[in-house]
């Protein structure tokens, strides 16, 4: 990936990139709008996938969201019993449920990361998305073709996430702080499906980026970004001390650092046997 | 035994003492050794021998935490070996270029060459990158030895006369490192240390009447300009260091002059100065340690990674990073700035005042370093103390001393903590928003508490060394007399010992010293409010202060305590029949 | 050797009442140096032999260190790469070369001190100390020169002299200061007052420098804008790099679509186009960009100093140190359906400064 990105650094393939971009952008616009007609991409899923979602929904989600995934009664504050679930499209269940983010295990100021504790096999979620989707189409799960990296521009990518995420993820995809308590998770380690998913659908706090602001293809790219940065693309100089910056410096220069400075300090002062 | 002027000759001498054969031959060599002939060349030219002398023989007393100086001195001439290094492919300037080196993830994005050349160095110049690490991790450490050095000065006392000058030039030396520092990291133009320069744009800004003036005038404009990286530059590599290196040099000839300070102990006076020679001793143990110190240094460059620009990205006004603190030695003033709320900025007759902005920069910087830099002649105006000290204090000793110091640090860490809240609150699960409340009220809370805790616990210290001086050590034996009481044997201390915890000095305030001032007819004389004050401070100071045991009250303790006075030595023959000895743990001795 | 008999006349003690039988002193005296304890590097010839291999080994250590330096300088491969355990992944060339530093300067210093610990005289010498003041002798005839120098001068008798050498001496420095405070920069002006934003420039996202429809931005999705010209390849062929720097610096806009039900302040609805919603995304506190946009609260927060702007509410403070809300830049639809800035700011961006009221 770092090979073909380096290769095709001319002028030429840059206007090259730049006509595919605005080609894909283009199509990708006219396939995947959000306010496409209900049906689109319900299309692919079977009436037996639908029935079977709705039988799993209603055991494990109609608690929260209503039992035709209208909402809860104060649906549109956080610590409501679930939103409604209507044209919120499959790409928005397969995020929340195959992270492990819903079902909710107990109301919080936000719903944590799970995958450790699936409830669901990756068939059941997609018979509980082909569900929602029934109910009013929404962004649909992204295409194999957005999410294998193939020529995909690590760093153009890098800039798209520097101006789009950085300001919540960290510029190293780590995470940070929003208001009261809540949080911008870590990227590393996160499947490139739901972190496509995660910027089409905004899940939580987060905005949508949708097709128009942020094309298919920046998306590609803004995941290759963030794969990189997991292989160790940003490790050069040892141990990133948790990517927390200066504060990371500081606790490290505050014990260990000086720490092992005074050790030798007071083996130096000290008499000897 | 030596003839050689009293130096002792180390581990030979003393062996060699018992064989006279192997003496004689050595002392005869020894006797008069000759200069080499290019120290004579030298010495005839600019008397380099006077020098030597009196240098070679310059006494260092033994301690660890006398080196804290020194790792901050080596530290600095790490950092300028390292930074005279980086200049050579530095290029400050923030000129615009297409980056086009070996970094893949920042290929075709346009950036200044001060970034560019950062990333050149670090991937592309052979070694570059450990140089770069060396520098940043050695600026840390150099700012860290300053900060531990200073309060290791402050809390022994040893900014006391004959040293005030130098506890000024060390002050002032701290505020020009954490510059200096702020300058460095600014210098590679990322989009971390771009945030911080978009900050001090504001914070200047803010200046009542002048702000944007000075702003536009520092940046050669409107934010961000082409001028502030070649600026700082030449700041960093030049003003700055030209003063720090100058005003290091005359701390160091004021410790020359001064003779080191020595903590108290048997032997140890206001008139000497106890320790080993430069030459050979000082020589390889100071010379050893900026090699142990650079060595460390490498190991923690070559381990751990600091301040990786390429993961920031280049400065651009429209970017920003979550986490976004600037190097620990700003926290304090950074988080002045979370913590001051908005309230504060007000306009009146049209203009802006920007309270909440610039107390927390402008106003704070000066102010701290003022308060550091009048600290030694408040204190010495209160105590009216005109002698020399060279012994230094333990800080349980100046309790109030003590406290003030521990005070303001847990006010500086309020501050500090405070401009990491957004990392505490993402490691801790909390809000961030709570934080900066607790933080609010921390900042006037935690002084408070600090304050009175501190002291006790320096008052409580010197009680237990008036008790350890008057009963001696616990030994662990207990003894039951004939009467059926049950008491510790107590050992005294040995007079080495003892005098380190009883050399000090008594501290009274001055309402004990001089009483209510009267004219001749005894009726009280008006006190101008000078004076008032400092008997005021005077009280603060000494009030609780529990002075040295004296030799009169050791003879009155062993008199009353008789069983105090029973030695270690006394064992079960020694005592009268009846008595038996007890064999309990120490802890759970009844009486 | 001086250890045991430093003289007594040396110690603080000395002006105190002598000793007597029946008065205690007031102070403990001084009981002198402890006598000294020998290393066993002192007395054992085989311990000091140990010692004197352990320094060798440590300086050995050093020369390895060096060699090993400069092979890894010449032969290893800048871009290699290597797994370290409890560090992960790292630049090969980089770890040997530091490991081999450290090796190379520590065993020098670990050395040395191991030497002057084990093997060099620890007994330890008393230097004397004398008052800093000078004697009186030195201070007088230091009073002496500095008299016959101000007589010799003549300044006392020649007032007119010292007059004029004072204000001139006050105001020779002047000139210079001018020069360098006057040309270091323009004055502000009216700079800080306006931006780039102009009554029918469009709104394009950064960093593509595409132009947004109304209808592209969906509930819930936040566009990060600058103004048509001033990004992407217009503003690289058109704009120098400081000019494109600095309206980035002031230009940048954070658009999002509130459901106008939500909206608390009708002046925000009527600068807007239908719920949609364009504010400066300079932070009024020292200027980062405000980005963290919350979508179900609404809240915008800045992650320098945490100030949080309330959206519904005509971005409003709502916690943290600025005072100011984010300035709103009004914005309508052109005749192509994109949205374009319908006025220029109409107050200045950006962090408070005095004259601005």
């Amino acid at each position: 990936m770092k090979k073909l990105a380096a290769r095709r650094r001319s002028p030429l393939a840059l206007m090259v990139l730049l006509l595919l971009g605005l080609t894909m952008t283009g199509t990708a616009y006219a396939a995947l709008q959000p306010k496409a007609d209900p049906g689109t991409s319900a299309a692919t899923s079977s009436v037996d996938d639908i029935a079977a979602g709705e039988a799993l929904f209603q055991a494990n989600c109609a608690s929260c969201h209503g039992s035709n995934a209208q909402g809860g009664v104060e649906a549109d504050s956080i610590e409501s019993p679930g939103p409604s679930l209507i044209g919120v499209g499959a790409a928005s269940v397969d995020f929340q449920v195959a992270t492990g983010r819903m079902p909710l295990n107990a109301p919080g100021v936000q719903a944590p990361e799970n995958r450790m504790n699936l409830k669901f096999t990756d068939e059941e979620i997609t018979q509980l998305a082909a569900y929602v989707d029934s109910l009013g189409a929404g962004p649909a799960v992204p295409d194999e073709q957005w999410l294998d990296l193939e020529g995909a521009d690590i760093a153009e990518g890098g800039r798209i996430f520097r101006t789009n995420c950085a300001m919540c993820h960290n510029s190293s995809g780590t995470g940070g702080a929003l208001t009261r308590g809540k949080y911008a998770p870590s990227l590393m380690n996160v499947d490139e499906q739901h972190i496509y998913e995660a910027m089409l659908t905004g899940p939580q706090s987060m905005p949508v980026f949708n097709d128009n602001n942020i094309t298919p293809q920046e998306k590609e790219d803004v995941i290759a970004f963030l794969k990189d940065v997991e292989d160790g693309g940003n490790a050069y100089g040892g141990n990133s001390m948790g990517s927390l910056g200066p504060a990371g410096d500081a606790a490290f220069v505050w014990t260990l650092g000086i720490g092992l400075l005074i050790a030798a300090a007071v083996w130096l002062g000290r008499k000897a046997a | 035994m030596s003839t050689n002027s009293g130096i002792p000759q180390g581990a030979d001498s003393l062996r060699t003492s018992s064989s006279a054969g192997a003496t004689a031959t050595t002392e005869k060599a020894d006797t008069s050794p000759k200069l080499a002939a290019p120290i004579v060349w030298s010495d005839e030219r600019v008397g380099t021998a006077k020098g030597m002398r009196f240098l070679l023989k310059k006494v260092f007393p033994d301690h660890w935490s006398f080196l804290l100086g020194e790792v901050a001195m080596y530290s600095m001439v790490i950092c300028l070996i390292t930074g005279t290094f980086l200049t050579f492919w530095f290029v400050p300037s923030m000129g615009h270029v297409e980056y086009n080196g070996s970094f893949v993830p920042l290929k075709g994005v346009g950036m200044s060459e001060a970034y560019a050349s950062t990333l050149d160095i670090s991937f592309d110049i052979k070694g570059g990158l450990l140089i770069r690490q060396l520098h940043h991790w050695a600026a840390l450490l150099f700012i860290v030895g300053i900060a531990l050095h200073m309060a290791r000065v402050f809390f022994t006392g040893a900014f006391r006369k004959p040293r005030e000058i130098n506890w000024v030039i060390g002050a002032v030396l701290s505020l020009l490192a954490i510059i200096e520092g702020f300058a460095g990291y600014s210098l590679p133009d990322d989009l971390l240390s771009g945030t911080g320069i978009r900050a001090m744009a504001g914070f200047m800004q803010s200046a009542p009447v002048i702000g944007s003036y000075m702003t536009f005038f520092v940046f050669g404009g409107a934010f961000p300009g082409e001028s502030i990286i070649p600026r700082l530059f030449i700041a960093h590599v030049l003003i700055v260091p030209a003063l720090l290196v100058g005003l290091f040099t005359a701390h160091i000839v004021l410790v020359a002059v001064h003779k080191h300070t020595q903590f108290p102990g048997p032997g140890r006076t206001d008139n000497n100065v106890v320790g080993f020679p430069l030459m050979p001793v000082y020589m390889a143990k100071a010379g050893g340690f900026f090699f142990i110190v650079f060595g460390i240094t490498a190991l923690i460059s070559a381990l751990v990674q600091i301040n990786p620009v390429w993961v920031y990205g280049p400065y651009d006004p429209t970017q920003v990073t979550a986490g976004s603190q600037p190097d620990f030695y700003m926290w304090f003033s950074d988080g002045a700035l979370r913590l001051l709320p908005g309230w504060l900025e007000f306009t009146v007759f049209g203009t802006t005042w920007s309270f909440n902005i610039f107390l927390g920069s402008l106003v704070l910087l000066p102010l701290v370093w003022a308060i550091i830099i009048a600290y030694p002649f408040l204190e010495n105006w209160v105590t009216g103390d005109k002698r020399e000290h060279h012994i230094l204090d333990r800080p349980r000793n100046a309790p109030v001393r003590t406290a003030i110091g521990a005070s303001a640090i847990s006010i500086y860490l309020v501050l500090a903590l405070a401009c990491v809240n957004d990392i505490i609150a993402i490691k801790f699960g909390l809000s961030i928003n709570d934080l900066t409340i607790l933080f609010r009220a921390m900042f006037f809370i935690a002084p408070i508490i600090t304050f009175p805790v501190v002291k006790r616990l320096c008052i409580s210290l010197q009680r237990a060394d008036r008790d350890l001086v008057l009963h001696g050590t616990e030994t662990g034996r207990i003894v039951r007399t004939p009467e059926g009481e049950f008491f510790e044997v107590h050992e005294p201390l040995d007079e080495y010992t003892r005098y380190t915890l009883v050399q000090h000095d008594r501290q009274e305030p001055l309402s004990a010293l001089e009483g209510v001032p009267t004219d001749e007819h005894g009726v009280r004389k008006p006190m101008s409010l000078g004076y008032k004050t400092r008997r005021a401070l005077s009280d603060f100071y000494f009030k609780d202060q529990i002075q040295p045991v004296t030799p009169a009250e050791l003879a009155a303790a062993h008199s009353h305590g008789e069983h105090d006075a029973l030695e270690s030595g006394h064992n079960h023959e020694a005592l009268p029949s009846g008595q038996e000895q007890v064999g309990i743990d120490q802890g759970s001795s009844a009486k | 050797m001086t250890d045991q008999n430093l003289p007594a006349e040396h110690s603080s003690d000395a002006n105190l009442p002598a000793h007597a039988n029946e008065a205690l002193p007031e102070r403990f005296e001084d009981p002198g140096l402890p006598p000294h304890i020998p290393r066993r590097a002192d007395v054992d010839e085989k311990a000091a032999k140990r010692a004197e291999l352990q320094v060798v080994a440590l300086f050995t250590l050093s020369v390895v260190g060096t060699l090993v330096f400069l092979v890894a300088y010449f032969l290893i491969d800048i871009d290699a790469r290597a797994y370290v355990i409890g560090i992960g992944e790292i630049s090969l060339y980089h770890v040997v070369l530091g490991l081999s530093m450290a090796a190379s300067m520590g065993g020098i210093g670990f050395g040395a001190v191991h030497w002057a610990k084990t093997l060099m005289p620890d007994t330890e010498i008393v230097e004397e100390r004398h008052p800093q003041a000078s004697p009186q002798e030195d201070r007088d005839g230091a009073a002496a020169i500095l008299r016959s120098g101000w007589q010799g001068s003549q300044l006392g008798r020649r007032p007119m002299i010292l007059q004029s050498a004072g204000v001139a001496m006050g105001l020779f420095s002047i000139p210079l200061v001018v020069q360098v405070a006057g040309s270091l920069g323009p004055l502000p002006g009216e700079e800080l007052y306006d931006t780039n934003w102009r009554r029918g420039l469009r709104l394009m996202i950064d960093p593509s420098g595409t132009p947004i429809k109304a209808s592209d931005v969906t509930l819930g999705s936040v566009f990060h804008v600058m103004p048509e010209g001033f990004i992407g390849e217009p503003a690289h062929e058109n704009l120098t790099a400081e000019e494109e720097m600095k309206a980035k610096a002031e230009d940048q806009v954070i658009l999002v679509r509130l459901d106008p039900s939500d909206v608390k302040s009708q002046k925000q609805l009527d600068w807007g186009v239908d719920g949609i919603v364009a504010y400066s995304k300079v932070c009024t506190h020292v200027g980062c960009p405000v980005a963290l946009y919350e979508q179900q609260t609404h809240h915008l927060l800045c992650p320098c100093h945490q100030s949080t702007f309330d959206m519904t509410e005509d971005c409003k403070v709502i916690f943290g140190p600025a005072k100011r809300a984010l300035p709103q830049l009004p914005i309508t639809i052109d005749d192509e359906g994109y949205l374009v800035a319908d006025d220029s700011f109409r107050e200045p961006v950006g962090p408070s400064f005095w004259e601005r009221g």
